[in-house]
């Protein structure tokens, strides 16, 4: 890997082209989400995530290893006023399990936001439809902001957004398999029935997929593999973050209609005779 | 209300020599023994973690504990034979 100097911030000017996403009444600086696992260094994993500009991060609860209770957590590398720390639940595959990560990741204080994920199968890492409903009405009770991971499926998003979740998000294909956005009708779907904000979670394995998947009109996407383990992981979190922020532009643009036919560009009078 | 270290030094006194000075205690999934009278705060103590930066679930129950110090939920909390804790953190993750 060569070094990465300060990343060119040729995309800054997006705030005056488009609004702020906004997420149970917070305003968010930057689309992209990202995750935090999967580093090589917690150092890299912190350049990565500058690199980004992502102001929501995700993290994960465990159990502390009590044998080597000297290292450094991840919080040393993460400055919970410069980043909102999502906490997910991953791993979970009860509704029980789910709420009890959950809440011990608000235990720590630092927000009441949550990734909920309740997988279904463990090979597939696919979600259980059933569970993630159920566990999200249980903490919008108990005053959770619910961000819920479901599949592509828009009947699933409809009942999470009624069961109140704060923003539903599909995957664009399976955890991370990096195999882009298998599906963009079934986003849209999603997109054009919820009123709560849609975030596409999973699958994003290329700054392309991250682009294709943000002109399909949703609002933000969530990765962390296709970070992580890129061979240069600084410079894929900068590519990332212009694809996100070109393909929210261009959505905003509205494409040009496809048209299976030649339209010369250069006028057709004036040629020489 | 007493203090609970009191609490504690006066148990560690009035139980030296009548029965064992250590409590058996399921820790992480992991069996471990602590001194009688000890409270969460001690064991984290003992186990060097920063109670700033971990969450623990005593029987069940989650501490909520952001005030840490003396004064905070974790140094009133005695430990019991036979209690199970979990004390977790963030981790990278997706």
């Amino acid at each position: 890997m060569s070094a990465v100097a300060t990343p060119a911030r040729g995309t800054a000017e997006i705030a005056a082209w488009d609004s702020p996403l906004t997420i149970a009444g917070r305003e968010l600086r930057s689309r992209l989400m990202v995750g935090t696992g999967k580093y090589a260094s917690p150092v890299l994993m912190a350049q990565a995530i500058e690199a980004s500009g992502a102001e929501v991060v995700t993290v994960a609860v465990r159990r502390v290893p009590l044998n080597r209770a000297d290292e450094q957590g991840i919080l040393h590398y993460l400055d919970p006023h410069v980043h909102l720390l999502l906490a997910n639940t991953a791993g979970c595959f009860t509704v029980d399990e789910a709420v009890r990560y959950a809440r011990l990741a608000r235990a720590a204080g630092f927000n009441d936001w949550v990734k909920l994920e309740v997988i279904g199968d463990a090979e597939t890492l696919l979600p259980d439809p059933f569970g993630t409903v159920e566990a999200t009405r249980i903490l919008v009770a108990d005053g959770f902001r619910v961000l819920a991971y479901t599949n592509d499926d828009v009947v699933t998003a409809l009942r999470l957004e009624d069961a109140g979740a704060v923003a539903v998000m599909p995957l664009a294909s399976p955890i991370g398999s990096g195999l882009g956005l298998l599906n963009p009708f079934a986003v849209r779907t999603i997109k054009a029935r919820l009123s709560v904000p849609v975030i596409v979670d999973a699958g994003v394995g290329t700054a392309s997929d991250a682009c294709l998947t943000m002109e399909q009109g949703v609002d933000g996407v969530l990765m962390n593999t296709g970070i992580a383990q890129a061979s240069d992981p600084v410079r894929m979190a900068a590519a990332m973050r212009a694809g996100v922020d070109a393909g929210r532009l261009a959505y905003l643009a509205g494409r040009m209609p496809r048209k299976e036919i030649a339209i010369p560009s250069s006028p057709l009078a004036g040629m020489l005779g | 209300m007493p203090q609970p270290r009191a609490i504690a030094i006066f148990r560690r006194m009035t139980t030296a020599g009548l029965a064992s000075e250590e409590l058996s205690l399921t820790v992480n999934g992991e069996p471990r023994t602590v001194a009688r009278g000890s409270t969460v705060a001690d064991l984290l103590d003992e186990l060097q973690l920063d109670p700033r930066e971990v969450v623990v679930e005593h029987n069940g129950e989650i501490i909520r504990h952001r005030l840490a110090g003396p004064d905070g939920p974790l140094s009133h909390r005695l430990l019991s034979a036979g209690d199970t804790l979990e004390i977790v953190h963030f981790v990278g993750g997706g």
